[in-house]
């Protein structure tokens, strides 16, 4: 993985001395809220409803286990012992003290990582595939990308006052597990068909929030060099013609809207034409000392099917399952990337226990080269696993309380921290979550079931991404009280599409009988081998919507 | 805060976050009868009439001009066994903390130990 130059290690220092005197500046009344606000925000410092939230940036979902040991440790002395993994990728604590922040940052600094541009009008944290160079389906690894953009994104001066957030995803797959249709650019890598030289599929004009919408391609086939020339004429199209005028209509997504994805592709290209490209994109070198960092880790040469995990498998079917559910095919013969799952019933989704932390870090040591993935589903990779070594991960797995056999399943929830935390939150989301873990916890029913994503947002700007759900929650509050509107058929991968609202918003104790329902009729309709989201595409929404209305009703 | 804002229905609580940790503090009337900060939602001061409440309006503005808290703001409540709690679903989670961890926040006693400071 990507390890910090000079440049980095000094870049990341003087912003932790800034902040310490920030920090000292503020407390001494030097800086008001007001001139403060801004700056705590730049390096992750929001303040939630019960106390200050830290918001710590992950590139592109990859860690090793020294930076988690770290993590492990600050929420342990500064927190409350635990963190929540979030659809960024990032880790955020709940529960800092702003005195103890600067402190928090050094430490940060020393494992070669930092909180800055996890907010504020600026371009966020990259977010990539968390099986990036891994998958068997993948093209090229991302990530060299994703870092590039990173570099040249960090404290950019030009695009650090966007009119609004803006958001970046990569990948380097066929499917498309980073949600790149619903950021504010997707980039995808893919041959071309003539020369079969890898290219960037370009999408812009996606997002969720308060106006979902689905990222338009804007370039077919951008050659590889071109890229920050490219996404350089794109920022400033938007940074000159972002509505600065109305918050919610300052993102991309709106500009794109409202001029049509032609018009705003031919200004992006006039664009792209006017700058001087070759001062602006990477030097070819720089680009390759970047990939050499993502070369791939020294594999054993080693039969495609272990004796050894068939052994296990046949003598242990609660292991055998887990490895159904939570492992994905590794392009190298003999291993396995490794979902570990942080949704065991009970537990918010995406919280680790700085003790849960420690026990990955040292499984990612020992047994994938040092090296583990966030997820955006909140979910932890061990990406590099031999097969023959998955029996005994399990086991230390399940002493950690990490051995739940249910990635991908109907209690593998996406959910914001909502309002137990979160104070743009208009209602909770983990006891949502919690509820339907509850109603779906027998583990052969969930499989039964297949494949289904439900996320919940606890407010319109869709941190839980609801709207691209295979069933969708978002919490809102209707008459004093916290109510939940339910949508259906929204697909985060590359068949993206934004969900439908099914009816009017339910209870929250109601909120699991209308999955039931809708659940029901998946089931009681779908064809062999047909899954939840291709069935909903199949039938359309008519007969869950009945079916739900049998919920509203019965609740009346 | 704003004298032109509405003010919220009565009774009313001051509640804010404390500047150096966070936490939430609610204004309460020291062993003198001086406003003072306190983490003890059951010590905050009723605010009955408008006077109490211009009150507590006008010691939130010095605290938050003394850096000293962000984020004040009155809070409706209705009086339960002679209690204040917060009318509205938002603020009740402010006073307990997060539903989903009872172990953390005031519910779990987090800070009210600790003595009123002014």
């Amino acid at each position: 993985m990507y390890r910090y130059d000079e440049f980095d290690e000094r870049f990341v220092r003087e912003r932790v001395a800034q902040f310490t005197d920030q920090v000292a500046r503020r407390l001494d009344g030097s800086l008001t809220e007001d001139e403060f606000k801004p700056l705590r925000l730049k390096n992750g410092v929001y303040l939630q409803l019960h106390a200050y939230m830290l918001r710590i940036a992950i590139p592109y979902g990859t860690l090793n286990s020294r930076q988690l040991r770290q993590l492990a440790l600050i929420g342990e002395k500064y927190d409350r012992g635990y963190g929540h993994f979030t659809t960024r990728q990032n880790l955020q604590f709940n529960w800092p003290k702003l005195r103890d922040v600067p402190e928090i940052l050094g430490l940060l600094a020393d494992v070669e990582m930092h909180c800055i541009q996890t907010s504020g009008n600026c371009i966020r944290n990259v977010t990539a595939d968390h099986f990036a160079g891994v998958a068997r389906d993948e093209i090229e690894d991302p990530r060299p990308t994703a870092e590039l953009i990173r570099q040249w994104s960090s404290a950019h001066p030009e695009f650090s006052y966007l009119p609004r957030k803006f958001k970046i995803a990569v990948t380097g797959a066929e499917a498309d597990r980073a949600v790149i249709k619903a950021h504010d650019i997707g980039l995808r890598l893919r041959r071309h068909p003539d020369t079969h030289e890898t290219c960037y599929e370009i999408s812009v004009g996606g997002g969720l929030g308060r106006t979902p919408m689905i990222g338009k391609v804007v370039r077919d086939y951008l050659p590889k060099q071109d890229l920050l020339a490219y996404l350089e004429a794109i920022m400033r199209v938007y940074n000159l013609e972002g509505r600065r005028d109305n918050k919610y209509k300052a993102r991309v997504k709106i500009l794109v809207h409202e001029i049509g994805a032609e018009e705003f592709t031919r200004r992006v290209e006039a664009e792209f034409a006017l700058l001087d490209g070759p001062s602006i994109n990477a030097d070819p070198e720089e680009v390759a000392r970047i990939a050499a960092y993502f070369a791939p880790p020294r594999y054993d040469v080693l039969p495609a099917v272990s004796n050894t995990l068939e052994a296990a498998k046949a003598s242990n079917p609660a292991f055998a399952r887990w490895v159904e559910v939570n492992t994905t095919p590794h392009k190298i013969p003999g291993y396995t990337a490794l979902t570990i799952s942080l949704k065991p019933q009970g537990q918010a989704p995406g919280d680790a226990t700085s003790e849960q932390m420690r026990a990955v870090a040292d499984l990612a040591e020992r047994y994938s080269f040092d090296e583990l993935r966030v997820t955006h589903a909140q979910n932890l990779v061990l990406p590099h696993v031999r097969q023959r070594d998955l029996y005994v991960i399990w086991q230390q797995l399940g002493e950690a309380g990490l051995a739940t056999a249910n990635v991908g399943l109907v209690t593998d929830i996406i959910s914001c921290p909502g309002l137990d935390y979160c104070a743009l939150a208009t209602a909770r989301s983990i006891p949502i979550a919690q509820a339907i873990q509850s109603r779906f916890a027998d583990e052969a029913r969930q499989r039964e079931i297949g494949p289904l994503g439900i996320k919940i947002s606890g407010c319109i700007n869709a941190c839980g991404h609801h709207h691209v759900g295979h069933i969708g929650i978002l919490g809102l509050e209707k008459r004093g009280i916290e109510s939940y509107q339910i949508t259906l058929g929204g697909d985060a991968t590359e068949n993206a599409a934004i969900g439908e609202i099914l009816g009017p918003g339910l209870a929250a104790e109601e909120v699991p009988d209308a999955i039931e329902r809708i659940v029901g009729v998946y089931l009681a309709a779908r064809s062999e081998g047909e899954s939840f989201i291709d069935n909903v595409r199949r039938i359309g929404l008519a007969p869950f919507k009945a079916a739900f209305q049998e919920t509203a009703r019965a609740a009346a | 805060m704003s004298a032109a804002a509405k003010r919220v229905p009565l009774p009313a609580i001051l509640l804010a976050n404390d500047l150096l940790d966070g936490d939430v503090v609610f204004a309460t009337a020291d062993g003198a009868g001086a406003l003072a900060w306190t983490r003890d939602p059951a010590a905050a001061l009723v605010a009955a009439d408008d006077a109490a409440a211009a009150r507590l309006e006008g010691f939130a503005a010095a605290a938050l001009a003394g850096n000293r808290v962000v984020d004040a703001y009155l809070v409706d409540v209705a009086l339960e066994s002679g209690r204040p709690v917060p009318r509205h679903f938002r603020e009740r989670f402010k006073t307990l903390g997060p539903s989903n961890r009872p172990d953390l926040g005031k519910q779990a006693g987090d800070g009210i130990a600790s003595a009123p400071k002014g």
